[in-house]
């Protein structure tokens, strides 16, 4: 967590040597650092275009750093930017501009897991997947469909909803009929769970029992992390609409 | 003093005849600067101000003023009901402002970048482009789609593509690609007039810069016609055929081959769709060379077109063969340095018009 924070602090203040988008995670250090510290290596995670922190937890380390250099030692030399880190050895499948489009992903990479198991007869395959996504992306049609297809076909997926409450200048509020985004789980069948603090020993706790729920075959969990974003969408975010006292830390 | 008074009335006399806009600049006075967000900000509002039934729909375009600013005040001024700020599901929105343009209102939706309306493009290609046939007539859409298009800086491979090809090659559509202050006012206004969809395609890198603009262009009245290119600069070795921002670094081609004696003919298609055949062939016929410029991928492109109007019209007349200009062959590369290879340049174009000269390229 003191790791991400520190990074994303100094990529703030290297942004003008990287020449890219730069979207910063300060403040949702602790829905990755629950999550993802509970996760084997064989396990998938999928990620927004807030992804470096992600990457990280994971322990794509020195390569993450290179990536937004735009070296070639990066996770992707050069060719996929700040939004896009994959690395194949520790199963990040990408950070996606698209906020819907890493859903599917992640959803395809459970189906994989799945599959390996059911027709390919890996019986030890419990690979679980995680997939990260924001407010923003639970009033997109595709969302939908992604949690059909997962509670129907009980795919070994774990969906996690960072609620940072803004999608650039767009409250929550503002875009979504009913704000509450865990009820929309039990809509499809699916476990539904809400988790309101920046307290990372609650996290680590529901994490625990979503990704043992889903290596005991019963089906995925959608978990709404309600979190917060200190810093502007990204650098070039002049955060107007947000009262600075949220902000305050 | 009776030279000014001449002027006076020649002038008066030039707005009453109002011929092609294009003429009427070489009389205008001193022009005034206007960046291209200014002119599609002035366009917006204009329209909305002469047309109730005009509404802008999108992400961040209400209370964070657009995304890039191009919708600044137009909620203050027009309210949240003409001014709607969206959740981010593209195919959503679309498709409810292309349903309401099937009831003759008029929605200009923004993309944050035309790289998000692939989340909406059934929409705009079914929904929109092919319902006036489909209804042989009887259901107009008009709808303007525009944002953002085409390659910005350090944006990676998912917020770099151009969609001109892709969009051009639907029949139902107007595609529209504004260069300077006067293509995007005049451009923008016109779409939004227009009784079909129109895709018009702004690029970002060039919302800060500033064009002279004459009172004609400044005119709430002002308008450009779909369809029609323009020269931006006569010459009679080599056309160089370009649209958006490579309409600029075909003009600073231009100076550089100046200096080497040969004399660029630079076209800026402004419509994509439809494209004007008549212009670009009537330029290759009189110079006898073309060069296609266009930041977009090279398969299937704008140029690949250009090059088929001018072998199917004007083949006899091609001294040399066309020299396509475009994007590499790959996603855009995140990597400054990978990027600047990835995009033409105005060397590549400088080049290409020599090659088309059989001069010798250093």
């Amino acid at each position: 967590m003191v790791l991400g924070r520190a990074f994303e602090d100094m990529c703030a203040q290297m942004y003008y040597k990287m020449f890219s988008f730069v979207h910063f995670y300060n403040g949702q250090e602790v829905v990755s650092t629950g999550f993802i510290k509970l996760l084997k290596q064989q396990d998938s995670i999928v990620s927004t275009y807030r992804d470096p922190i992600h990457a990280l937890s994971k322990g794509v380390f020195t390569r993450a750093v290179s990536k937004l250099f735009s070296k070639t030692t990066g996770c992707c030399r050069g060719q996929g930017g700040s939004m896009h880190m994959f690395s194949w050895e520790h199963n990040v499948l990408g950070g996606f501009a698209f906020i819907s489009e890493r859903i599917f992903v992640a959803t395809d990479a459970a189906f994989t897991s799945e599959y390996k198991r059911e027709v390919l007869k890996e019986v030890d395959c419990d690979h679980v997947t995680l997939a990260f996504s924001r407010d923003e992306t639970c009033n997109n049609g595709q969302f939908f469909g992604c949690l059909n297809m997962a509670a129907l076909w009980k795919l070994p997926i774990v969906f996690v909803i960072e609620n940072n409450l803004w999608a650039i200048g767009m409250s929550h509020l503002r875009a979504t009929s009913d704000p509450q985004i865990y009820k929309k789980g039990p809509a499809f069948e699916m476990s539904g769970v809400h988790v309101d603090e920046m307290d990372v020993l609650k996290v680590k706790e529901v994490a625990k029992e979503a990704i043992d729920r889903v290596r005991r075959g019963e089906g995925p969990t959608l978990v709404e992390c309600e979190t917060y974003r200190f810093r502007g969408h990204s650098l070039a975010d002049p955060d107007e609409l947000r009262d600075p006292a949220e902000k305050v830390h | 003093m009776l030279g000014i008074v001449r002027q006076k009335m020649l002038e008066q006399s030039l707005k009453k005849i109002r011929p092609a806009v294009s003429v009427l600049r070489s009389y205008s006075s001193a022009a005034k600067q206007m960046t291209v967000r200014e002119a599609l900000n002035s366009a917006l509002d204009e329209e909305m101000s002469a047309d109730s039934k005009v509404f802008l729909m999108g992400e961040e375009v209400g209370e964070y003023q657009g995304a890039y600013k191009i919708t600044k005040g137009l909620l203050d001024k027009y309210g949240p009901e003409r001014v709607l700020d969206t959740p981010i599901t593209e195919a959503g929105f679309t498709g409810i402002a292309v349903g309401a343009a099937y009831y003759g209102v008029k929605p200009v939706v923004e993309f944050m970048t035309f790289n998000f309306s692939m989340q909406a493009i059934d929409h705009i290609i079914n929904s929109a482009a092919k319902t006036n046939y489909m209804s042989s007539g009887r259901i107009s859409v008009p709808i303007v789609f525009r944002g953002p298009n085409g390659a910005a800086a350090g944006v990676g491979a998912q917020h770099s593509q151009c969609y001109a090809a892709w969009y051009a090659s639907c029949p139902g559509l107007k595609v529209l690609a504004p260069y300077s202050s006067e293509d995007a006012r005049g451009l923008l206004k016109a779409g939004i007039r227009d009784p079909d969809p129109v895709v018009f395609l702004e690029n970002e890198l060039l919302y800060g810069e500033s064009f002279p603009v004459s009172d004609e262009v400044l005119d709430s009245s002002f308008c450009l016609p779909i369809g029609k290119a323009k020269i931006e600069r006569k010459g009679k070795d080599v056309t160089i055929a370009a649209y958006s921002k490579m309409v600029g670094y075909a003009l600073k081609a231009a100076e550089t081959l100046e200096k080497d004696g040969i004399d660029a003919e630079v076209i800026n298609l402004r419509s994509i769709r439809p494209l004007d055949r008549s212009t670009i062939n009537a330029s290759v016929r009189k110079t006898n060379r073309l060069v296609t410029v266009e930041e977009a991928f090279p398969q299937h492109g704008v140029g690949a077109e250009i090059c088929a109007s001018i072998v199917e019209e004007s083949f006899a007349y091609l001294d040399a063969p066309v020299e396509r200009i475009a994007g590499a062959d790959v996603p855009m590369p995140y990597a400054a340095n990978l990027e600047r290879m990835a995009v033409p340049q105005v060397e590549d174009i400088v080049r290409a018009a020599k090659r088309t000269c059989y001069r010798l390229v250093s």
